[in-house]
């Protein structure tokens, strides 16, 4: 373990390395293994929409022929695999990398002063753990029967009993599992290392209280990372074992499929799993939101040059969401035949985990007033999340209580909500954070005016994407329906779904746009000179762009400030970074 | 972003922002308003009573939605830099003990509301007397069984369900009371009359689903899920399937029907004969 000390003694040992390999590829620098996971979730963002735009071409003209498509039409399997995997790279390889992996990775230990993550070689050991779990995921596609068919959820028995139930069920569910098995393991070390860094390597003078809220998020989403991916992982197992060793974890007696008595499988139960998985499958919607939460906090206060209003009560509710996250799986199964009684109990806890998102929309209303708000992308993106937090959190009164949840269950208004909030809500920090950051990562800006139009389209497609399937819910269209086509019902809904589809072509185009201004900007935009150029005060813009190998030259800063001093009366500038000693603030 | 002059284009960035922002949440809500995508009619007395908690909701999610977006909107167009310094205020403990209390009360009394809903759908059993009748989800039809005459459901052997030759849940011809019982792919109610259903599954997980009704069951491999209601409103009622099978997930669908008690015992002896 890299030991730091608090000045004196030996200076850590960080020598840059050389050669191409191991500066670049397999490199222990966090910096470098950040900007590998946000490669790797760039890469899987794109991979996840490109699967969502043939899905929303076959939904919104179901009958109609297209050449890409074998025999013209998408097959109902062929419509299910695409949703599975664009859910499960969605999920796992986009939200829950790059905000925490990505983004944590690079800027957690600059802001707590480190010069590295605590465990650096289990660091790059956990970069190339997901990058093998995201191939080996692919690699579901190539096998006969093709990718799996039964969501991300993978409910057994439908992913328990192999091909018999299922195209995709073969083989292509088997090297999901394993994928997604491998991925726990990654993300178990990941958050062991975050944890470790958080506690064990903060500079002198960085207490707790002084830790910006994108830490604090950080650190929580560690935890619950390190608590929820250990279930999952034992999930997984019992899922192969049944599937390959012919154990009964979640397989019932006396099954029947298409005639056939499954004799081999008993006394399993299909509830067993989705209590292990929902255990770690809510947590991981705060895995996915969280860091957004904190972005978005430190840039309202950064862009609105105002202290975060109530930074304990944020802090607090933080780890309220965190806590409560544990507690509220059982939402997930109002209607999958568990015990009503704690059904209810489960719904009074979702209710309550309201209470602490609402504070955290009250305190971000709060820091914007009275600020002199600055409208750069970051900011927009910033903006724009806590829009879509609200509309996208407020859905989730509905499905909290289990009555109303009888009749939304399963349907377009569940699609809806968590889109908004765990989906475009968690993305929309992601586009603040790299907005934000990018000079400081690359030593230049993104272009602004791009960025602008980028957020634009994105902002009211995104909008005119999930606000109409709220009412496809309402009509009680269910989800995971490959055409709409079964029922009066539905086929009037099909205007709706059209609707949509055609947004959904927009907005996944304009993010050709980031993809071109991201590109771009690397290696031909506006230089950034500054070390600070937003002004802004945490310890990452004390140190040159991009940094150095060990980050602050072999010098372990010492911070004096809270993260959020803007504004503060009595002095000239209207920031205070951390580490700048009191007596060298200009006194007006 | 520099310097310290007001941001360029500032004041047009901060009235798009928070104009977009209103006409969402006025197109939002009025949409919601207007009911132009809505629920189907509700058919049972505690469909009514979940409408009017969803009425309930409603209006606390609305009044936050509207209150939560306009507020954003506000402090965009208000606080933009026009130059200006900004205030300087860490927060305030009375305001974050207010909100939190607010929206405890505001949630957690919205959640306790709901459950006589619950409660009636799930804590209660069916009233004495019910007409059972057996729910039985398979890859990818549902089929409905009534016990006959003698009011008494057969027995049924996995190694005997057969679609091919009509015994599609596997009824054991050995077992007397299984000889009267009725295999249906609708399921044929009467009005005002309480039914209980004992949903179950063949092969993996499927979901009774009927919008009107406003219920929704997994139909669980293993299991035998009870849930009741009783329909008012004579008329045809499509059941859908709401968890993913399979690939026919999307076409596993069937008929509710609701027939006033006479055309209802006329249906169940035209089976009776059907099946003899």
């Amino acid at each position: 373990m890299v030991t730091h000390e608090n000045g004196g003694g030996h200076a850590h040992q960080h020598q840059p390395p050389s050669g191409f390999i191991r500066k670049y590829i397999f490199s222990i620098d966090h910096k470098v293994i950040g900007i590998q996971y946000l490669l790797l979730a760039l890469f899987s963002v794109f991979l996840g929409m490109a699967l969502s735009l043939l899905m929303r071409l076959h939904l919104g003209w179901p009958t109609a022929n297209f050449s890409i498509f074998k025999g013209g039409q998408m097959t109902p399997e062929q419509y299910l695999a695409l949703m599975t995997m664009h859910g499960t790279i969605m999920v796992f390889m986009v939200l829950t990398t790059a905000p925490q992996s990505g983004f944590g990775n690079y800027f957690l230990p600059i802001q707590i002063g480190a010069a590295d993550m605590a465990f650096p070689v289990l660091n790059m050991l956990s970069f190339w753990t997901t990058f093998v779990s995201l191939c080996v995921m692919i690699c579901a596609f190539l096998v006969s029967g093709g990718a799996p068919i039964g969501g991300w959820t993978s409910y057994p028995p439908l992913s328990a009993l192999g091909e018999i139930v299922g195209p995709g069920q073969g083989g292509g569910e088997t090297l999901w599992i394993v994928g997604l098995a491998i991925f726990c393991g990654a993300s178990l070390m990941g958050a062991l290392n975050f944890i470790t860094t958080l506690i064990d390597l903060r500079a002198k003078g960085m207490t707790l209280g002084r830790l910006p809220l994108t830490c604090w998020t950080w650190f929580v989403t560690a935890i619950l990372g390190l608590l929820a991916f250990g279930v999952l992982l034992a999930a997984c197992i019992l899922l192969l074992l049944d599937r390959l060793a012919g154990t009964s974890f979640f397989i019932p007696g006396g099954l029947v499929v298409t005639d056939q008595v499954i004799t081999w499988h008993k006394g399993g139960s299909p509830l067993l799993w989705q209590h292990l998985f929902w255990f770690f499958g809510h947590p991981e919607v705060y895995i996915a939101i969280l860091p957004g939460m904190g972005v978005a906090s430190h840039l309202l206060s950064t862009f609105a040059r105002k202290p975060v209003f109530g930074y304990r009560a944020m802090v607090g509710a933080v780890c309220g969401i965190g806590f409560l996250g544990f507690c509220v799986w059982g939402h997930h199964m109002f209607v999958s035949g568990m015990s009503p009684y704690s059904a209810f109990a489960f719904s009074i806890l979702t209710m309550t985990i309201g209470v602490p998102s609402a504070i955290k929309t009250f305190n971000w209303l709060g820091t914007l007033w009275g600020g002199k708000i600055q409208f750069n992308c970051a900011m927009l993106f910033a903006l724009g999340f806590v829009s879509l937090f609200v509309s996208g959190g407020l859905s989730g009164l509905f499905l909290a209580q289990p009555a109303l949840d009888l009749y939304l269950h399963d349907g377009y208004f569940v699609v809806a909500h968590f889109h908004l909030i765990m989906g475009v809500a968690a993305i929309f920090g992601m586009f603040a954070g790299l907005y934000f950051w990018f000079p400081k990562m690359f030593g230049r800006f993104m272009n602004e005016g791009i960025g602008k139009l980028h957020f634009w389209l994105t902002f009211i497609g995104v909008y005119a994407i999930f606000m109409p399937m709220h009412f496809l819910g309402l009509a009680g269209n269910p989800r995971r329906y490959s055409e709409m086509t079964a029922g009066p019902f539905l086929i009037a809904l099909q205007p709706v779904h059209k609707f949509i589809s055609v947004m959904a072509f927009i907005t996944i185009g304009a993010q050709l746009i980031f993809l071109y201004n991201f590109i771009a900007s690397v290696f031909w935009g506006k230089e950034a000179k500054e070390e600070n150029p937003w002004h802004a005060t945490t310890l990452e813009w004390s140190i040159p762009s991009p940094p150095p190998f060990d980050n602050f030259g072999g010098i372990e800063p010492v911070v004096y400030h809270g993260p959020y001093e803007f504004s503060v009366p009595g002095t000239v500038d209207d920031f205070i970074p951390q580490h700048l000693a009191p007596e060298l603030v200009k006194k007006a | 972003m520099l310097s310290r002059r007001p941001e360029r284009g500032s004041t047009a960035v901060a009235l798009a922002f928070a104009v977009f922002l209103v006409l969402m949440t006025v197109v939002t809500v009025y949409i919601f308003w207007a009911k132009i995508w809505w629920f189907p009619p509700a058919i049972t007395d505690l469909g009514h009573e979940i409408d009017a908690q969803y009425a309930r909701t409603f209006l606390i999610t609305g009044i936050v939605f509207v209150a939560a977006q306009f507020g954003l909107a506000l402090a965009i167009f208000k606080f933009r830099d026009h130059g200006q310094r900004a205030s300087y205020f860490e927060g305030n403990n009375t305001m974050e003990i207010i909100w939190t209390l607010a929206t405890v009360v505001l949630f957690v009394g919205l959640g306790l509301y709901a459950r006589n809903a619950w409660a009636e759908v799930h804590f209660i059993g069916a009233a004495p007397g019910a007409l059972q009748i057996e729910v039985t989800g398979q890859q990818f039809v549902w089929n409905f069984r009534y016990a006959g005459p003698d009011g008494k459901f057969g027995r049924e052997k996995p190694e005997l369900v057969s679609a091919s030759t009509g015994n599609p849940v596997g009824l054991d011809p050995t077992d007397p009371s299984s000889k009267d019982d009725i295999v249906s792919p609708v399921i044929v109610v009467p009005a005002n009359r309480e039914v209980e259903l004992i949903i179950r599954s063949q092969d993996v997980t499927h979901s009774f689903y009927v919008r009107e009704l406003r219920l929704k069951q997994d139909a669980v491999p293993g299991m035998e899920i009870h849930m009741h209601f009783n329909a008012t409103v004579p008329g045809d009622y499509e059941v859908a399937c709401a968890e993913l099978c399979g690939l026919g997930h999307y076409r596993m669908h069937s008929m509710l029907t609701v027939m006033n008690e006479p055309d209802f015992e006329k249906w169940e002896k035209d089976q009776e004969a059907a099946n003899q």
